[in-house]
């Protein structure tokens, strides 16, 4: 068998296993990380929801947890943010659509490294088993939230979750980060190596651009979380002195000595931050070419929009002090973070005014994909205005145990990275399932989302002007904090009514896949490569033939052209202009 | 055959049927012909490699620079309420670490010969198995079995040097500075066995009868790799020697 090592030339697999669960196929990778994300944000969701509930109704027993404590409160916390953040906002935009469409989008016929590719999505999996183990194990989740800082995180005397639950998620965290670095060397090396005739750089949709950015930044950051995680493994088991000074827990003198909690800091914000975009740059891919798609005029400035992807990775990585205001750093380096962050401001203002300007004066087709990628549009917007206030150290002081944060990132980091995987869903759901959803049921979860999102974050900056501290788990007996407990109750409302909605999101996934009206193969009228192929695409994705690429993505509405839009592997002599 | 039906023309399925992709024409080496292209596969584990050295090395920069805050950090002592520096200097078995650093080097320059000869073998390939055609027996020096020696010659004195740390009372809760030669040293020779199972894999697919292209890519990735390691080496040592 000469050919089992040519990228391609696994065969299409027979059995089950082969097919569906140990399969080297981009595609069923893709959707393998698309149901991993499904399930974890299910977690998420429920954890926030008890955490919401606590709030309003300390003494209420809850499903699973009863009568929360306050250390269980911040077990869910911390539990909430971690699997959110990695197992939903780094799986599914980059290892679920990234998977299932960078190679088809520059028309490769699979991945540069299969057998990498799957075992990266199987140690994914298998950190997400160890990060949910530490539920059942003595003493329970860990307590240090999701950026787990020493010497809560270093000293298993700590607290009650500070024991195996504590081990257990850093060690689920360096699975995670050795899945992810295999995912980005396989992205990477994809994209440089594996183009089509005729995909130019330039040519390529800005998705790629942003799944390409997005990996380099995997791998500059992972490696860095890495190394402090193994640190801070030997800090807590092996009695090393990395992270912990002298400290003396519960009368008793810990055998640290002389070790920097701010190390720990300084590394874990190196990945933090680029993590931070490693969420949402994806999402900025796929609004770029829905806006365009469902506006039917080409991207405004593409070239910019490419320019801005590379030189939001590149700030990216010189801003990770704006977390550490309050750890007493000199001011002339918290300048310096200052004035890095306000930058970033500029390539997310050219974004943003691109989009503006790709809908402005188009034939807008409000269907359920646009919608959403509207959504994350607005999302943006109001989530990132908030990050040149958080930018300055002055702010930045007062703000920082405040609601005000948690709106901000919840904002954008969270919900506007989920409307991109909402938009995402909603647009490459007929080419992965060759079925339409539901237009009704996407439509009203589409705005029951919308607004209540919103109703649940706007008010968190509210809540952070007039000094409300997060991470408390009651709120009850503070005096100061009475007048604001029901704009409190009415976020919690909101998050009910806002999760429910998203079992109509489930329910319809699940019926259009299997009762949903055939899809044709390019339903959206959409230039870029996967409308070219069949739906869903074969095993090899073209079915034998290798396509050739003539034109950019995004050119709708080209005057002279027989119709308003020119697929990208259409004969070069289609564009007349 | 597992060779993927790529020469089939696509029949009724393509987009919405009016502009089906056109067939490469070329057959290049862009995106793949389904045949066993070595040329293309070369390449693109060779951009692996580097894309994955990338993440290695960030690994130990950061390391590094965990290694040098930690060392500048001034700590309080608790006995006198001043801010003293807890840096221990490692009394390193530098003997030990000389002789290791040779081994690694002269086994970099072994690997470097297996590659060179795998290399030939692989371009001789297809002109001996022309009929009639002989190009002599190329039973070449074992390049890449002494390669293989020296690399576990490497970690049998990482190993002893170890010893010797802990010999010297350096344990990894010892000192901070100790702490950090047990991490660095130990990160060092975790990756230098991936690589000897690769040097390890292609001895033994040797004995397998695979073809000599496909062996070729194995040994000349991990080659570079090695290098890559040797050089990291010498990095770990002088950072570990002139920033003690």
């Amino acid at each position: 068998m000469a050919t089992t090592h040519t990228i391609h030339a696994h065969a299409a697999p027979q059995g089950f296993v082969r097919k569906y669960i140990f399969s080297l196929d981009h595609k069923v990778i893709g959707l393998q990380y698309y149901f991993l994300a499904l399930v974890a944000v299910f977690v998420g969701m429920f954890l926030s929801l008890l955490m919401r509930i606590h709030l309003i109704w300390p003494t209420a027993s809850l499903p699973l947890f009863g009568e929360l404590k306050p250390e269980t409160y911040l077990s869910l916390l911390t539990m909430h943010g971690t699997i959110m953040v990695f197992f939903v906002l780094t799986t599914a935009p980059q290892g679920g659509f990234g998977n299932y469409f960078l190679p088809i989008q520059i028309g490769a016929p699979d991945m540069a490294f299969p057998v990498l590719n799957m075992l990266s999505f199987w140690t994914t999996f298998v950190a997400f088993v160890v990060m949910i183990a530490a539920f059942f194990v003595t003493g329970g989740a860990p307590l240090h939230g999701w950026t787990g800082y020493a010497p809560l995180s270093a000293l298993p005397s700590a607290g009650p979750g500070e024991q195996l639950g504590a081990d257990l998620w850093i060690t689920s965290i360096a699975i995670f980060c050795l899945a992810s670095l295999m995912g980005a060397l396989n992205f990477i090396t994809t994209t440089l190596d594996l183009r089509a005739k005729g995909m130019t750089l330039m040519r390529m949709p800005l998705t790629v651009w942003a799944w390409f950015v997005t990996a380099i930044l995997g791998l500059l950051a992972f490696g860095v979380l890495l190394s402090a995680g193994i640190l801070l493994l030997l800090d807590r088991n092996l009695g090393t002195s990395f992270y912990v000074p002298l400290v003396v827990v519960n009368g008793q003198v810990m055998g640290h000595k002389g070790g920097s909690p701010l190390l720990w800091q300084h590394l874990f914000w190196f990945f933090g931050h680029p993590e931070v975009y490693i969420a949402i740059l994806p999402g900025m891919g796929v609004a770029s070419q829905l806006l365009s798609t469902f506006s039917r005029k080409p991207i405004f400035g593409y070239k910019a929009m490419v320019y801005a992807i590379m030189a939001i990775g590149l700030l990216g990585f010189m801003v990770w002090g704006h977390h550490m205001f309050m750890s007493g750093m000199s001011p002339w380096s918290a300048f310096s973070f200052s004035l890095m962050t306000m930058a970033i401001g500029v390539p997310s203002a050219i974004k943003t005014f691109n989009w503006l300007g790709t809908i402005y004066k188009g034939r807008v087709r409000f269907q359920s994909p646009m919608l959403y990628a509207i959504g994350f549009v607005s999302l943006f917007v109001s989530g990132g205005l908030s990050g040149p206030f958080l930018a300055q150290p002055v702010l930045d002081i007062p703000l920082h145990d405040t609601y005000f944060v948690v709106g901000h990132f919840h904002l954008i980091m969270g919900v506007a990275a989920i409307f991109g995987m909402f938009a995402g869903t909603a647009y490459w759901f007929p080419k992965m399932f060759g079925r339409m959803m539901n237009e009704t049921l996407t439509r009203i979860h589409f705005w029951i989302t919308f607004i209540g999102t919103y109703a649940i974050f706007m008010p968190m900056h509210y809540l952070g002007l007039a000094g409300h501290p997060r991470r408390y788990s009651q709120l009850t007996e503070l005096n100061y904090l009475k007048d604001l407990i029901p704009l409190q109750t009415f976020m919690t409302y909101a998050a009910f009514i806002t999760i429910g909605i998203q079992l109509v999101f489930v329910f319809n996934l699940f019926w259009s896949m299997f009762k949903g009206p055939k899809a044709s193969d390019n339903p959206w009228e959409s230039t870029t490569l996967e409308w070219t192929t069949a739906t869903p695409p074969p095993h090899d994705n073209f079915g034998g033939v290798t396509p050739v690429v003539n034109h950019g993505p995004y050119e709708y509405s080209v005057p002279g052209a027989p119709k308003d839009y020119i697929m990208q592997t259409d004969p070069a002599t289609a564009a007349a202009h | 055959m597992s060779s993927i039906a790529l020469k089939y023309p696509k029949t009724g399925q393509g987009g919405t049927g009016e502009h089906p992709p056109v067939k490469d024409g070329g057959g290049g080496d862009r995106g793949g012909s389904g045949s066993p292209n070595y040329g293309a596969r070369l390449r693109r584990a060779r951009l692996g490699l580097a894309v994955g050295l990338t993440s290695v090395t960030m690994l130990f920069v950061s390391f590094t620079s965990a290694y040098i805050v930690r060392q500048g950090l001034p700590t309080l002592d608790e006995h006198t309420q001043t801010y003293v520096r807890d840096w221990i200097s490692v009394n390193l078995p530098l003997t030990l670490l000389l002789v290791n650093t040779l081994l690694l080097l002269v086994s970099s320059i072994t690997v470097e010969l297996a590659r060179r000869q795998i290399t030939r073998q692989a371009a001789l390939a297809p002109v001996k198995s022309i009929p009639g055609v002989s190009v002599g027996d190329e039973r070449g020096f074992p390049w890449l079995n002494i390669t293989i020696v020296l690399g576990f010659g490497f970690l049998f004195g990482q190993w002893m040097a170890w010893r010797e740390l802990a010999d010297r009372g350096f344990y990894l809760a010892t000192s901070t500075s100790g702490a950090f030669f047990y991490v660095l040293t130990g990160a060092h020779a975790i990756h230098l066995v991936g690589g000897l199972i690769a040097l390890l894999v292609s001895a033994i697919t040797a004995l397998m009868r695979r073809p000599v292209e496909s062996r070729r890519i194995v040994v000349d990735v991990t080659a570079w790799y090695w290098h890559f390691m040797a050089v990291l080496w010498i990095y770990i040592f002088g950072l570990l020697w002139f920033a003690r």
